[in-house]
């Protein structure tokens, strides 16, 4: 499959943005951290190198196409789902309910997507493994905290999995005039929910003062939020080309899924609160965890996913 | 022969031959071990006390699972990983082929008789040998899987006649978090969960410290690197 002139276009801007991102955080590196100990800047960095190694992956992902944005999504959810699990809350009576989910019913949602079987992969954790996996559990007679067990791997799973997969999920989706170019769709999705995570991050650093959630997380801040979505939300009326939508249309799905990544950013902070860490897991340098890069796209991937299904698609 | 160059050697000698294939054996499955082990546990070596150099030391870890040591052996660097043997119970390592090859090949494992009455060595000696060959060892001094909701057992008197037998080695705290939901005792099928491993500050036995003293501090001294979801109640 040759990729599409509008994929190469979008990369060549990411690239671009990469490269100038690199060479600031090297003169702030030189003229500010010489001695390697403000926290800020090396953080910056770290950021910086991570962000080529997932633009690189998803690139090599999109190139690939269906198959290779399959096994990377579920790859990624897999680390999700390990990062969740390993705070939640479970016994030894959850352990056949545990390795089910990430042995059956994982695998299970990928290659119904991968089939195609919209009817099913669109119910399958919520109903399927909302009902089996507790089953699984009782069997093993433990009752203690056992809607808390229960109720924290279905959350889990929904999170990490089943909303997760709405990315390759856009895959399926045909559009009329827009035929065999989907895998475009997860190039504006992801692009515009990280773009906007990013551009928060500088708006809040640059002029952020007022906290939004001072108890949550101390760098959200209302001028981060703002500036952030919105200056994402234009870049995406500016991307209307890799879509099937109008320059309007666009604008507003971007605006949609800023939102929607901010507030499930938020959601996962709590989590997290709740739990008393910081990051979800230390494997994506600078970044945290896998969910702490994830987060806002796994909130906005299915809302993403059914705007553009029902009012765009043919099927 | 002495001097013979060893591409000679593995050209006229057909042992020589099946020796590198048996070595590169064991480096390949060594090292899927370690993979599968990153694979399910992401995990994570907390140098906390200590740095990761190939000191001779002793390792003395609680006990979960099974997997414990091959947790401390994955984080080990290579050079380290290549020195440091396991002590494990004979009875486990040697009842089947394919056990036999990964505890006496992969991992080098000091295997101990933990039955008094059947043992013809003495495993404190045993240990002793192979610290004196310049080995460093990976010690459970709980001597059997913990499954009691105490977080630590009390110590068996091995680390003590240890200590006492070459008191100048570094003994090394190591806690190992979460494994016992990896892989609880009795289940077959790993659940993929983050786990660490933190390094303390070595313990040395004092002169003349009784053994009780001795078991207390070093118990105290593994409790302390344990995360606190880890010793709650």
């Amino acid at each position: 499959m040759t990729p599409h002139a509008e994929f190469l276009a979008l990369m060549a801007g990411v690239l671009a943005i990469l490269i100038v991102a690199s060479i600031a955080g090297a003169i702030l590196h030189r003229r500010f951290n010489a001695d390697g100990m403000n926290a800020t800047i090396e953080n910056l960095n770290a950021r910086i190198v991570a962000w080529w190694a997932m633009v690189g992956l998803l690139g090599l992902a999109l190139l690939a196409g269906r198959i290779g944005v399959l096994i990377l999504f579920a790859v990624l959810s897999f680390a999700a789902l390990r990062e969740f699990l390993t705070l939640t809350e479970k016994r030894r009576g959850d352990h056949w309910a545990l390795a089910a989910g990430f042995f059956v019913i994982l695998p299970v949602q990928y290659i119904l997507i991968g089939m195609d079987w919209y009817g099913l992969y669109s119910i399958f954790i919520p109903v399927y493994g909302f009902l089996f996996l507790p089953i699984l559990a009782v069997l093993r007679g433990d009752t203690d905290a056992f809607l808390n067990r229960v109720a924290e791997t279905q959350w889990g799973l929904m999170i990490c999995v089943f909303a997760a997969s709405h990315v390759p999920a856009l895959l399926t989706l045909r559009i009329e005039g827009y035929e065999g170019k989907s895998i475009l769709l997860i190039a504006f999705l992801v692009f515009t929910v990280q773009f906007s995570d990013v551009m928060q991050y500088i708006w809040g650093k640059l002029c952020g003062r007022r906290k939004i959630a001072p108890g949550l997380s101390p760098s959200k801040t209302w001028e981060g939020f703002i500036g952030g979505t919105l200056t994402a939300s234009l870049a995406g009326a500016g991307l209307w080309w890799l879509t099937p939508f109008t320059p309007l249309q666009a604008f507003l799905m971007a605006l949609v899924v800023t939102q929607l990544g901010f507030f499930g950013g938020l959601v996962m902070s709590a989590i997290k609160r709740d739990k008393g860490v910081k990051d979800w897991g230390h494997l994506i340098a600078g970044h945290g965890g896998f969910i702490d890069r994830l987060d806002s796209v796994v909130f906005s991937a299915p809302i993403f996913f059914h705007l553009t299904r029902y009012f765009w698609s043919a099927v | 022969m002495p001097g013979t160059l060893s591409w000679q050697a593995g050209r006229n000698d057909k042992k020589t031959g099946s020796a590198v294939i048996h070595s590169l054996l064991v480096w390949l499955v060594g090292e899927c071990i370690a993979l599968f082990a990153r694979l399910i546990t992401a995990v994570r070596a907390i140098w906390d006390g200590i740095e990761p150099v190939p000191h001779q030391r002793v390792y003395f870890a609680n006990h979960t699972s099974n997997g414990d040591f091959v947790l401390i052996w994955t984080v080990l660097p290579p050079a380290m990983r290549s020195r440091t043997r396991p002590v494990a119970a004979a009875d486990y390592w040697l009842t089947s082929g394919l056990r036999k090859f990964i505890g006496q090949a992969v991992f080098r494992a000091v295997l101990i008789d933990r039955n008094p009455e059947t043992r013809t060595m003495d495993p404190i000696t045993q240990m002793v040998e192979a610290l004196d060959t310049g080995a460093s060892l990976i010690l459970f001094p709980e001597g059997t899987r913990n499954t009691t909701q105490a977080s630590l057992l009390p110590f068996k008197s091995g680390l003590f006649h240890l200590a006492t037998a070459r008191p100048d080695v570094d003994l090394v705290p190591v806690w190992i978090s979460n494994l016992n939901h990896v892989m609880p005792k009795g289940e077959t099928v790993p659940v993929p969960l983050i786990c660490t491993v933190g390094f303390g500050v070595p313990v040395h036995i004092e002169p003349d410290e009784p053994k009780e003293a001795f078991l207390e501090r070093a118990q105290t001294a593994l409790l302390a690197l344990a995360p606190a979801k880890d010793t709650a109640p």
